[in-house]
């Protein structure tokens, strides 16, 4: 029967496409299981005998436990700030009227289209003049110019789809613009503050050129360390993928959490 | 009326926002154009001085920064192609009715490759690609290709990892734009006909053109934007094989120390992507 046959192309497909995937994942959690080796050995093994050796080297005599938390506090601080800044922005976008909104909407969107290496030359002459190499501070600034787009953008969309009604009676009451937002349309648009707080949080422990650039060792961001083990000839292949594991399990962690919203935000600047 | 408020008010709520993107957006812009029209060299900075446009009229006429324009392009004319057809046939497959369990399964590690911090699938690249102890040699049957040390197999491993990244992105996009289409439309166009192309173009596509083009736009955004994948994977090499527009403007800031030279080139690529965003929107929000 071609329905049955129809049905295991599609069951063969459907493994297919997980596999391939999946699979790079299962090859960098081996490897940084592996000694180095066992990892250099040439085909590569499947079978061994799994050792946490790399991950003990690298976090505690390496330093990754500190660039994990450098990347940990800096990506925290740069999403609260995106949304002290982008919440009220983005209820004024969704409820007020105002000359320029489209323009502001537009400029606000668009800077995803703007290559991170066109500020990362002037920033870092800026941040050289003023002392602000190796310092959180510059990336937890710098990371603005993606966070606080995508922040107005998923909640300025949530606030629109409040009902007005809920507004209006406050305003009755006498509540200020302010009391509003934050009594009436904050609480209800909380899921939009989520989904864009892990996006922030994403793009900004992801980020690797402005780590590079901007940091050397007191605010080395765990992405720049991973690429610093590639110096040299005898590369260091379990702790770099030890490392690589570190840095990449909380982000499947929270994209899986957010897996429904993850395509809407990543569309972000291009569909209305 | 609803919405009009006082314009103290309207600045209250978002002047903090202007302000804060201006000053981290904008500021740095201004300094970039002041930078490009002065010879900086991070070697030489007690000779700073102001050369006019001759930062510019190297860049024009240099071959070297529309070479790596032009690879960048390729590398787009090759990957977006391969993204499409193969995001579209994931699409396809996940949008026929019946085993969920497992079109669940793959829905959640379609998520994974695009949420994979870009530095880290470089250096699996390196790990999986390496000619001696890579998996992709053993899986190819004991092959001894070198594809990190060869220019063009080193192009080719980069367009399978962006193809790995971002198929996934454009599956699930289309995906969202057949399930727009609605059920009934399509069960009636079934009984029409046997054809699956015949469905797929005149009932799906409409419903798909909106994803079509926002993965379009994006794509070429990301493409000019692509470094960090890039750099921990090939630096650029061999040679300058792979070594796309932002990581050549990398290099000649930051290896080559002129900072001048790089901010104009860094111009000059902004100047485009404003032209390039202009004219997808001209063309496809035209009621805009």
């Amino acid at each position: 029967m071609t329905s049955t046959r129809s049905l295991w192309t599609q069951i063969a497909l459907l493994v297919v496409i997980i596999t391939v995937c999946v699979f790079p994942f299962y090859w960098m959690v081996t490897t940084s299981l592996k000694t180095q080796i066992v990892a250099l050995e040439a085909p590569p093994v499947w079978l061994f005998e799994p050792t946490l050796d790399n991950y003990r080297e690298a976090l505690f005599e390496d330093g990754v436990l500190r660039t994990l938390l450098n990347s940990l506090v800096i990506a925290v601080s740069t999403t609260m700030l995106a949304l002290i800044l982008g919440v009220p922005a983005a209820f004024a976008l969704a409820r007020f009227e105002f000359r320029g909104k489209k323009d502001l909407w537009f400029w606000f969107i668009t800077n995803r289209m703007v290559s991170p290496i066109v500020l990362a030359l002037p920033f870092f002459l800026i941040a050289r003049n003023l002392g602000l190499l190796d310092k959180h501070i510059t990336l937890i600034l710098i990371y603005l110019t993606f966070n606080l787009p995508i922040v107005i953008w998923i909640v300025t969309d949530q606030f629109r789809g409040i009902p007005y009604d809920l507004d209006e009676a406050a305003r009755l009451e006498g509540a200020s613009q302010f009391t509003i937002m934050r009594k009436i349309c904050l609480p209800l648009a909380m899921p939009g503050v989520a989904v864009s707080s892990i996006f922030s949080f994403i793009f900004s422990w992801n980020e690797l050129m402005f780590g590079l650039i901007l940091t050397r060792t007191e605010a080395k961001t765990a992405p720049a360390m991973a690429v610093s083990f590639m110096e040299g000839y005898n590369l260091p292949y379990g702790k770099i993928m030890a490392t690589s594991t570190l840095i990449v399990i909380p982000v499947l962690i929270f994209a899986l959490i957010a897996s429904k919203q993850l395509v809407r935000g990543l569309t972000m600047g291009a569909v209305k | 009326m609803r919405g009009q408020v006082s314009r103290k008010t309207v600045f209250a709520f978002i002047g903090p926002a202007v302000i804060g993107l201006a000053v981290v957006g904008i500021a740095p812009l201004l300094y970039a154009v002041w930078t490009s029209l002065h010879f900086y060299n991070l070697t030489k900075l007690k000779r700073v001085e102001f050369i006019g446009l001759e930062n510019y009229m190297t860049v024009l006429t240099d071959g070297v920064f529309w070479q790596a324009m032009g690879r960048t392009f390729f590398l787009l004319g090759t990957a977006l192609p391969l993204q499409l057809a193969l995001g579209l046939m994931i699409a396809l497959v996940l949008h026929q009715p019946g085993l969920t369990l497992i079109k669940t399964l793959c829905r959640l590690s379609l998520v994974l490759p695009m949420a994979t911090t870009y530095a880290v699938v470089g250096l699996l690249g390196q790990v999986m690609f390496n000619q001696k102890f890579g998996v992709v040699n053993q899986l190819l049957g004991g092959a001894d290709i070198n594809w990190i040390g060869d220019p063009e197999n080193a192009f080719a491993m980069i367009i399978f990892w962006d193809v790995w990244q971002w198929t996934p992105f454009v599956a699930l996009v289309l995906l969202a734009g057949l399930t727009m289409v609605p059920g009934e439309v399509e069960e009636a166009a079934r009984l029409e006909t046997k054809s699956k192309w015949t469905v797929l173009r005149y009932v799906q596509l409409p419903f798909l053109l909106p994803g079509l083009v926002a993965v379009l736009i994006l794509r070429t955004a990301d493409t000019l934007k692509l470094f960090d994948m890039v750099f921990t994977l090939t630096r650029g090499g061999p040679g300058s094989s792979t070594e796309f527009i932002s990581l050549m403007i990398q290099r000649v800031g930051f290896r080559g120390f002129d900072q001048g030279l790089a901010s104009a080139q860094a111009i000059i690529l902004l100047i485009i992507t404003i032209i390039l965003a202009q004219i997808y929107i001209r063309v496809f929000y035209k009621e805009v």
